[in-house]
């Protein structure tokens, strides 16, 4: 059963927050909870309850729910609680035209026979009263357009276009980290821990139609009914792409069948095609499903395989053609139009072929106008731009350095560090110009993220790739959606 | 589905017969419900090329059936020659529900493991996208002297594995294996089919 919208609304953007089981040991999750839903800037009212009354984080706590003013606005309940009390406390939120819960506690399905019967008693019981519940045994939800940080871990992460759900609350706060690490923000983020009533299937349905969600980032693991799910990924994926990261991947190896068929059908094969089958785009690990998602949010779609690369350096440009030849992303030829409009930018020794290396020849200006002229040539589909910040690493030395500013040092600091914004806001506008994707990679992005290249790179909201073969692996997973939509007549 | 020409003999002479018709060189398997791995027991006669060399393997064969393969015949086919085999079929996945399957290597395909699965019913494209997710692409192309292997004849087989999985619900699965590539196309020359027996749907 899909929930109802009107619960997604108190979830994500309620017009108040109460945490029932506020703490004073800032040790506790009641404690916790509180503190990040009033330190990141949420904007709705916030109430708390405790057994014993007092003041917690400048806020007067009450004894119980219906102890709420009487003119209180409440939406959402943390449940921070023991799991004894909560059939108590959701029958009085309901009383409050409370619609969402969240229930952190623990104690349910996870811990053996009784647990699952109370679990069952609560999702029943929040059915009957219309509450949407997450959880229990979850983490949180994370909101940024309400700059609601409703959670008991960090990060809150940069505001953006990426809807996090997942089984697993550790891989939320792991996706969240790198969102705050890269820059590229999320929009919303739920630990549905034991899903017991919202699944992370529902969750996806709700991004899938969420105005402030571009892309939607999923781990799972332990999917029942493999059927049902993908045909639910199905229509999740028609409307916006999906980046998945399942665990178990390498459980469930070969069953006993009689057939050779039978006997090469494991799981993972199976799912894997019924993933592909259903256009979502299934990463291998945790940081190859996050850039993936963060490509989508920040990229548009390629509308072929076909990629120039532009490097300052000739191994990077070999490397990264090795990886593209090894993709399903094509190595682009060089049109001779455009190769004789880039001999009129550069000195010979340019190497006139794809990858186009400068070697050294660029002057002020060059930079920009070669990823223009790429970026327009009718026979490329996407660009990697390689080499950005190489002279602000330079200038990094010398602003550190014992000559500093002297010498006429401190100038050609400036200098470097200003081209290297200037290439990173090149590469963002003629992206945007000409509807092609434009990746910038450079180990910088992680060795040194307050190079002038990357920090650029962060501020004009893409991502930095941290390596070429990265970049490449991220805008393949582009083009094999963008062929998928176009193969099923959603482009 | 293309399938090699095949004739069911019941002893030597009409095995002979049969050769005869086909023409040299050709195989004979032993044949029966109850007979699933024919090439693991040492049931099928390669380059059979003379009527003397049937009469002897044909022979050969009806001696190994053992009991409990019940009633047996022999098979004789003429011998396809290809240097590619590939395997085809579907199965009924508790999770999934019937899910058909390419895979690159006829009897090695286990050992090789590249493979491709989809669920069932196949929609438009799906087919060709099972061949292009496969590893081995090297191998549809022009191979030791051979034509490239017709990607639509190969898709033709996945979508007719797709409607007979959905119009017969009481077969639970089918292999096709090997499909030996001859000439760029490909044809099944040995197939498993598991019915569910008793039930009437």
């Amino acid at each position: 059963m899909t929930p109802p919208r009107e619960g997604f609304k108190a979830l994500f953007d309620p017009r108040g927050v109460v945490v029932a089981g506020a703490s004073t040991h800032p040790g506790k999750f009641g404690f916790v909870a509180l503190h990040n839903i009033l330190s990141q800037g949420y904007a709705g009212e916030v109430y708390a309850t405790n057994r014993d009354g007092g003041s917690i984080l400048g806020i007067e706590t009450v004894p119980s729910i219906d102890d709420l003013p009487p003119d209180a606005v409440v939406d959402l309940v943390f449940v921070c609680t023991p799991a004894s009390g909560n059939e108590d406390l959701l029958r009085a939120c309901s009383r409050r035209g409370i619609r969402a819960a969240f229930v952190t506690s623990a104690g349910y399905g996870e811990s053996g026979e009784d647990g699952r019967v109370a679990e069952q008693r609560l999702v029943a019981l929040a059915d009957e009263l219309g509450i949407l519940l997450a959880g229990p045994n979850g983490q949180g939800v994370v909101s940024t357009p309400s700059r609601l940080c409703a959670q008991i871990v960090a990060p809150y992460p940069p505001a953006g276009r990426i809807g996090v759900a997942s089984q697993s609350g550790n891989f939320v706060s792991s996706f969240l980290n790198y969102a705050y690490q890269s820059g590229v923000g999320i929009s919303r983020a739920v630990s549905a821990g034991n899903a017991a009533a919202l699944t992370v299937p529902d969750l996806l349905d709700f991004y899938a139609s969420d105005d402030e969600t571009d892309v939607s980032l999923a781990y799972v693991e332990g999917i029942a009914d493999g059927r049902a799910f993908a045909e639910r990924i199905r229509v999740v994926t028609e409307q916006k792409p999906l980046v998945l990261l399942k665990g178990g991947a390498t459980s469930g190896g070969q069953r006993a069948a009689a057939s050779h068929t039978g006997a090469l059908a494991t799981d993972d094969r199976i799912f894997d095609g019924a993933m592909r089958q259903a256009g979502a785009t299934r990463a291998a690990n945790v940081e190859e499903a996050f850039e993936a998602a963060a490509t989508f949010a920040t990229q548009p779609l390629p509308r072929g395989p076909r990629v120039g690369v532009i490097t300052t350096a000739g191994g990077w440009g070999v490397v990264t053609a090795d990886a593209i030849t090894r993709s399903s992303l094509d190595l682009a030829t060089l049109s001779d139009s455009l190769r004789d409009a880039i001999d009129l930018l550069l000195p010979p020794r340019w190497s006139r072929n794809n990858p186009i290396d400068l070697a050294g020849g660029e002057t002020r200006d060059t930079i920009p106008e070669i990823l223009s002229l790429v970026a327009q040539d009718p026979t490329i589909d996407a660009i990697i731009y390689l080499g950005l910040g190489i002279q602000s690493n330079q200038a990094s030395l010398m602003r550190n350095g014992s000559f500093y500013p002297d010498h006429g040092i401190e100038r050609i600091v400036d200098y470097h560090e200003r081209q290297d914004r200037r290439f990173a806001e090149a590469a963002a506008e003629i992206s945007q110009t000409f509807g092609k994707p434009i990746l910038t990679a450079t180990e910088l992005a992680i060795a040194d993220p307050n190079n002038a290249g990357p920090r650029a790179v962060r501020e004009t909201k893409k991502l930095c790739y941290a390596s070429s073969n990265r970049a490449v692996t991220a805008l393949e997973h582009l083009w094999q959606h963008a062929r998928w939509r176009e193969q099923h007549g959603l482009i | 589905m293309p399938f090699a020409e095949e004739r069911i003999v019941s002893s030597p002479d009409e095995a002979i017969e049969a050769a005869e018709k086909i023409g040299y060189p050709c195989v004979a398997k032993l044949n029966g419900d109850r007979i699933a791995h024919k090439t693991e027991r040492g049931l099928v006669r390669l380059g059979l090329q003379s009527p003397e060399a049937v009469r002897d393997a044909v022979s050969d064969l009806f001696g190994a059936a053992r009991p409990e393969d019940g009633e047996v015949s022999v098979l004789v086919a003429p011998m396809l020659r290809g240097a590619r085999e590939l395997i085809a079929g579907f199965l009924t996945d508790e999770q999934f529900g019937k899910v058909v399957m390419i895979g690159v290597g006829g009897v090695l395909a286990e050992a090789i493991g590249d493979v491709a699965f989809r669920l069932l019913p196949l929609a438009s494209g799906d087919a060709e996208s099972m061949i292009d997710e496969l590893k081995t692409q090297s191998l549809f192309e022009e191979f030791r002297g051979e034509p490239a292997i017709n990607k639509d004849s190969v898709a033709i087989v996945l979508n007719a594995l797709s409607n007979v999985a959905i119009a017969e619900s009481n077969v639970l699965s089918v292999d096709l294996n090997p499909l030996i590539i001859v000439d760029g196309e490909p044809i099944a020359v040995d197939a498993l089919v598991e019915i569910l027996s008793g039930v009437s749907k």
